[in-house]
């Protein structure tokens, strides 16, 4: 590789371009400037990468297949074929099966990065947000297995819609606190989660659920999740001998695309699409596409796309998954948007329901409703490629956790 | 430092430094609540910037945030209820505090603007001295002071770099929590103001846990001014568009026990 690689950022400001930094209270700055330090030495720590290591292998259960989905392909290209095109088209689709992992995402992978940095910190107690509820139980799940006490910050809304993960939770023995104040959701449980760790700041370790956040956890998150991409690089290498033409990933926060996005990025022949959520539709405010629908601003402690209105007020997204329903996206999506290294679509709520159906129907596999954001896009860029492209979905979660509002939406009374 | 800011803190006690939330509940409201604070004895005004996503701030402030923002209230309008309080009171330090997205969503003309409607400086809670360059060269080309906060976490070593750029006065976070929930001795606050005045010739002000005429003599004994924010939301939260009487009786309780600990 010649020339600026795309994957040395931050820089030591921990700035993607004109994204990122440190815009928290000055309480919690020199944390942050510990957790940085901190992190910089487990990386040059082998023990560390070997710790780590072991515990996806034999904790998680990677590395993850990567699967090639050929039922779906085949009615990806019997449906290219009706409607229209030479007949030749209909890229090849496999998906990286991270829904297999331990807890049913890939939360894991950063959350058990982020205890071993608790660990080394001398911390004895973790706090973290959730939306859905996946980042509360892979937390509240390491938590556990370290034994130490964990507190979820959750929406009480979302605690309502999402109940079998509060419950989750409670069994992993973690505490979860219903978050009322502002609109009760993802949002404001990280504002919620935030004040509890300023007045806690000597004791506790904010575990922070995606590639956003002050430096350096839009770094250190990425770097977990990089193994997603890196696994499946190897893979495909093996199952096919090269790279893939396209990278497909839903973005909420952005954690599990650029686990994905981050190990290609240097390569130019990959096409890579991360995929916002449209909820209702671009058009009104019931979306949560913070590149497509949003404008820079600050939030949770960095600069990047937000769901703003035109005094600076943060407004709430909209997402039939809970998952995705977060107003901004990490730093480093914002500067790969910018520089337009990377793609950044939309999926309503509605292709994101069909997507799932579909997925179930093909290959015996229920998605989460994140992921099925990312297949609602396949489906419709494999259409139109060649039958000798490769493309690799990230297949992030899965569905389990999203029967009753996938149950709801179609009008099926559980 | 400003005229306005050096009379206020040249007195022989310790200055009153007052905070309320633009436009909680409505912006002829805090006018009201804004002439009672001069009237109660006021030295100093805080006037918060709402939004809505207030991370450091406690249940009092984050409800005074969205009371105000629910009747409407906006950047500019808060520069507008600023103007009007200047047209009336000349000699009052007034001082903006709040959030950085607003103030970047206003734009880069925001500190010329404020200057102009008689802001003598402004605090932005989620701008480290780190990220400065966002906003740091426009106050002080503008002539804005940027107050920075010093807290429980802020050691020897990172000290000088939170008082570079810093002017106006310092403001000292007296525990690590957010607005409004406890308040830290008046023995370790008085160590921490002595370990700044070491380094700055900034006065040094401190907050975050007042509530008490008694609590704000204890920390006027230690301190340059003493900053009460949430008690003052809450009455006016309490008392609505009848808050100003109240606020003035509870400001002045305030200002009687530090001039007596003068
Ligand atoms: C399965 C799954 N995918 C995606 C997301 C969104 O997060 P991110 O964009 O950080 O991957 C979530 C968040 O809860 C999730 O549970």
């Amino acid at each position: 590789m010649t020339g600026k690689s795309l994957r040395a950022g931050p820089d030591t400001r921990g700035h993607f371009g004109a994204f990122g930094g440190r815009y928290v209270a000055e309480t919690l700055m020199p944390l942050i400037l510990e957790l940085e330090r901190e992190y910089r030495r487990a990386q040059a720590d082998p023990a560390f990468k070997a710790e780590f290591e072991d515990l996806l292998r034999h904790y998680v259960g990677r590395p993850s297949p990567l699967y090639y989905a050929e039922r779906m392909t085949e009615a990806v290209r019997q449906v290219a074929a009706q409607t229209g095109a030479d007949g030749d088209t209909g890229a090849k689709i496999y998906l990286k099966r991270d829904e297999l992992n331990h807890t049913g995402a890939h939360k894991i992978n950063n959350c058990i990065g982020q205890i071993l940095l608790a660990r080394r910190m001398g911390k004895t107690r973790i706090i973290a947000e959730t939306g859905a509820g996946q980042h509360g139980v892979a937390t509240a799940t390491v938590c556990a297995r370290f034994g130490l006490p964990c507190t979820i910050y959750m929406g009480a809304r979302d605690m309502e819609r999402q109940q079998p993960n509060v419950f989750r939770m409670r069994l992993l023995g973690a505490e979860v606190r219903g978050v009322t104040a502002g609109r009760a959701t993802l949002k404001d449980a990280m504002n919620e989660a935030l004040r509890d760790w300023v007045a806690s700041v000597s004791d506790t370790y904010y575990l922070i659920g995606t590639s956003a956040g002050p430096h350096p956890y839009p770094e250190l998150v990425r770097d977990f999740q990089s193994v997603i991409g890196t696994e499946a690089k190897a893979q495909l290498q093996e199952a096919e001998g090269r790279l893939p033409d396209l990278l497909v990933a839903a973005i909420g926060g952005g954690s599990n695309a650029i686990g994905l996005f981050h190990p290609f990025l240097d390569d130019e022949s990959v096409r890579i699409i991360g995929v916002e959520a449209a909820g209702k539709g671009l058009d009104g405010a019931d979306h949560a596409a913070s590149l497509s629908g949003g404008r820079p601003g600050v939030l949770h402690g960095n600069k990047t796309y937000l769901l703003q209105d035109e005094d600076g007020q943060i407004t709430e997204g909209h997402s039939i998954s809970a998952g995705l329903d977060y107003p901004g996206i990490g730093p480093e999506h914002s500067w790969l948007h910018e520089i337009g290294r990377v793609e950044y679509r939309s999926a309503t709520d509605q292709d994101a329901l069909d997507a799932f159906q579909f997925l179930c129907r093909t290959e015996g596999i229920i998605p989460a409703l994140e992921p099925s954001h990312a297949l609602a896009v396949v489906r419709k860029e494999a259409a139109a490629m060649s039958r000798d492209d490769i493309i690799i979905a990230n297949l992030c979660g899965r569905g389990d956790k999203d029967i009753f509002t996938v149950a709801e939406a179609l009008g099926v009374e559980l | 430092m400003s005229a306005r800011l050096e009379a206020a803190f040249g007195k022989n006690r310790a200055a009153l430094v007052t905070f309320v939330t633009a436009g909680d509940p409505s912006a002829e409201a805090t006018l009201e609540v804004l002439d009672a604070l001069v009237a109660g004895g006021a030295d100093v005004i805080e006037l918060g910037m709402p939004f809505t996503d207030p991370m450091a701030d406690g249940p009092s402030i984050q409800a005074g945030s969205l009371r105000a923002l629910k009747a409407g209230m906006t950047l500019k309008g808060t520069l507008e209820i600023a103007r009007r309080f200047r047209a009336k009171h000349d000699g009052v330090p007034l001082i903006l505090m709040g959030y950085l997205n607003p103030v970047l969503s206003y734009g880069l003309s925001f500190a010329e603007d404020a200057v102009a409607a008689g802001v003598d400086g402004c605090i932005i809670v989620d701008l480290p001295p780190e990220e400065d360059q966002e906003l740091g060269p426009s106050f002080r080309d503008a002539g804005l002071h940027f107050i920075r906060l010093a807290t429980p976490t802020t050691d020897a070593a990172r000290l000088p770099a939170v008082l570079s750029g810093a002017s106006g006065f310092l403001y000292y976070v007296s525990v690590a929590g957010v607005t409004g929930t406890r308040a830290a001795e008046a023995p370790d606050i008085g160590e921490a103001v002595a370990a700044i005045k070491r380094e700055s010739n900034l006065p040094v002000a401190v907050g975050f846990g007042i509530r008490t005429p008694q609590q704000a003599a204890d920390v006027a004994r230690v301190a340059d001014g003493v900053v009460v924010g949430s008690a003052i939301v809450d009455l006016v939260g309490q008392h609505g568009h009848g808050a100003p009487e109240t606020v003035r009786a509870y400001v002045q309780s305030l200002a009687s026990a530090i001039e007596a600990a003068a």
